[in-house]
């Protein structure tokens, strides 16, 4: 299999998986909180790096520490935690610049998917695939604890437990996504997708498909214009993704009129 | 027969006490109003006996009984992607396309309004599908927690005259946080007016003189009370 298309197949499952949890993030209004956690992987990847083990890895354990962390503290700190992440995030990325290994970095910070071994795309599609079913198996419960904490609350879902599983799931996707599109681009790997998809739709189905649609769209011809051309494809795919997004708003604009 | 018990029931939120020693009981099928001024701890009072906050005393439910809550409001936009139907399939597996149907009409609304968005519908509207919403699963409890300005006043009292209707027909036991002492008059059985502490329990015939209202709200001497020398 040439590394075309298994790169092209790596970022569709990936960028599935991502644009499904961004329709949430995006139900929740929490839009940034990719931009956050894909900066806490950079340290755990530079460390993964220069020890020589995989960068995968390296950057689950920091993001699995990080979402504990936010988790724990939304309900304990008087602090914003927006204030917090904020601090403690950008202190990150600077960390994980500074201790990256310099030939490394550009591709840490803006992705090179056809850099992955054929194992390593292997369990790529494998947690993608896992994760979009565990989403989509729980979506009910996560909508409605969006919607309304209380009402969830009240029909007996458990939203503290719903939302540590959101927020692992949400670290996860950024450890693939990471790859894909790098640590600067990975929340809106997340969030544009579901944003361009929120334009168009007026059910919560035709939004969780319009988004998966767009993302994978967006990813398969994003990965295979950069491979022609020569280009990053992580930033290709967001260029893309932005052109969706604009023709989704005068879509939306004209609806309107 | 009794369905709800509260013995010395204390919330602190952040540090402050926001109820202090609340004593009630609550009989299967009636009614109980909760009124009190802004702030007085009503919405937290419900939200603690859903369960929501911690407390310390005694909440004591009738066993393996069925709550239906309806919330003061959601803070959702209007264009929130979500349809009526969707929302109310949220519930899970006890939602049938029959039970849906019957819902709608117990609370006034034409099926129509399943293909709407959520954020799309009036609040009123809203409001409706809220109540449909908490009684899917047929509560033995309706805890109610009124809407505070976003409803014009005809739209309450026809909501108010809803939930009669359906307490009525289903006998259903309702406790409801009010502002509207002409509707807590009218349709409850029972008062318990709030602040901080309980002030007063009783029937709305009991409650409704002067002197427990002035206690309650703060009245007169609240307000004018300035010596002339």
């Amino acid at each position: 299999m040439s590394i075309l298309i298994q790169s092209i197949i790596v970022s569709i499952f990936v960028a599935a998986a991502a644009s499904l949890l961004g329709s949430f993030a995006i139900l929740k209004r929490m839009a940034l909180v990719g931009d956050a956690l894909s900066h806490v992987a950079l340290p755990g990847i530079a460390l993964a790096l220069i020890f020589n083990f995989n960068p995968f890895l390296g950057a689950v354990i920091f993001l699995i520490a990080a979402v504990t962390g936010i988790w724990f503290l939304e309900y304990k700190s008087d602090l914003s935690v927006e204030t917090l992440v904020g601090v403690f995030f950008a202190a990150s990325l600077a960390l994980g610049a500074v201790i990256t290994p310099e030939h490394e970095l550009l591709e840490t910070l803006l992705g090179n998917i056809a850099s992955l071994t054929r194992q390593e795309s292997l369990i790529s599609i494998l947690i993608s695939i896992a994760l979009i079913v565990f989403i989509l198996k729980i979506r009910k419960k996560l909508a409605l604890n969006m919607i309304s904490e209380e009402l969830a609350q009240s029909i007996g879902i458990k939203n503290r437990r719903l939302e540590l599983a959101y927020l692992m799931i949400f670290a996860l996707i950024v450890a693939l996504g990471i790859r894909f599109v790098g640590a600067l681009l990975m929340g809106s790997l997340v969030i544009i997708p579901a944003a361009s998809a929120k334009n168009l739709a007026k059910s919560l189905n035709s939004f969780l498909s319009l988004s998966v649609i767009f993302g994978i769209i967006a990813a398969a011809s994003g990965v295979y214009i950069a491979y022609i051309y020569n280009f990053s494809p992580g930033p290709i795919f967001i260029l893309i993704s932005a052109i969706f997004f604009i023709i989704s708003l005068i879509i939306r604009k004209f609806n309107q009129i | 027969m009794k369905i709800l018990e509260i013995k010395n029931l204390n919330v602190r939120l952040g540090g402050t006490k926001v109820l202090e020693d609340i004593n009630f009981e609550v009989e299967k099928g009636e009614v109980l109003a909760i009124i009190g001024p802004n702030g007085a701890g009503k919405t937290v009072l419900l939200k603690t006996l859903l369960g929501i906050l911690p407390y310390k005393g005694e909440i004591k439910w009738q066993p393996n009984i069925k709550i239906g809550y309806v919330p003061q409001r959601m803070d959702i936009e209007t264009d929130i992607p979500l349809t009526v139907a969707e929302f109310l399939k949220l519930r899970g597996k006890i939602v049938s396309d029959e039970n849906i149907k019957e819902k709608l009409k117990n609370v006034g609304l034409n099926e129509n309004i399943l293909k709407s968005g959520l954020g799309k519908i009036s609040i009123g509207q809203r409001q409706r599908i809220l109540v449909a919403f908490s009684t899917l699963n047929d509560p033995d409890v309706l805890l109610f927690d009124e809407p505070t300005a976003d409803i014009d006043i005809a739209g309450q009292e026809s909501i108010y005259k809803m939930l009669h209707q359906l307490q009525k027909s289903f006998d259903f036991t309702v406790i409801l946080v009010s502002h509207d002492l002409n509707v807590v008059y009218r349709y409850a059985d029972k008062v318990l007016c709030l602040n901080k502490k309980n002030i007063c329990l009783g029937t709305p015939k009991e409650i409704f003189n002067t002197e427990q209202l002035l206690n309650l709200y703060g009245g007169e001497k609240g307000f004018y009370a300035h010596k002339h020398q």
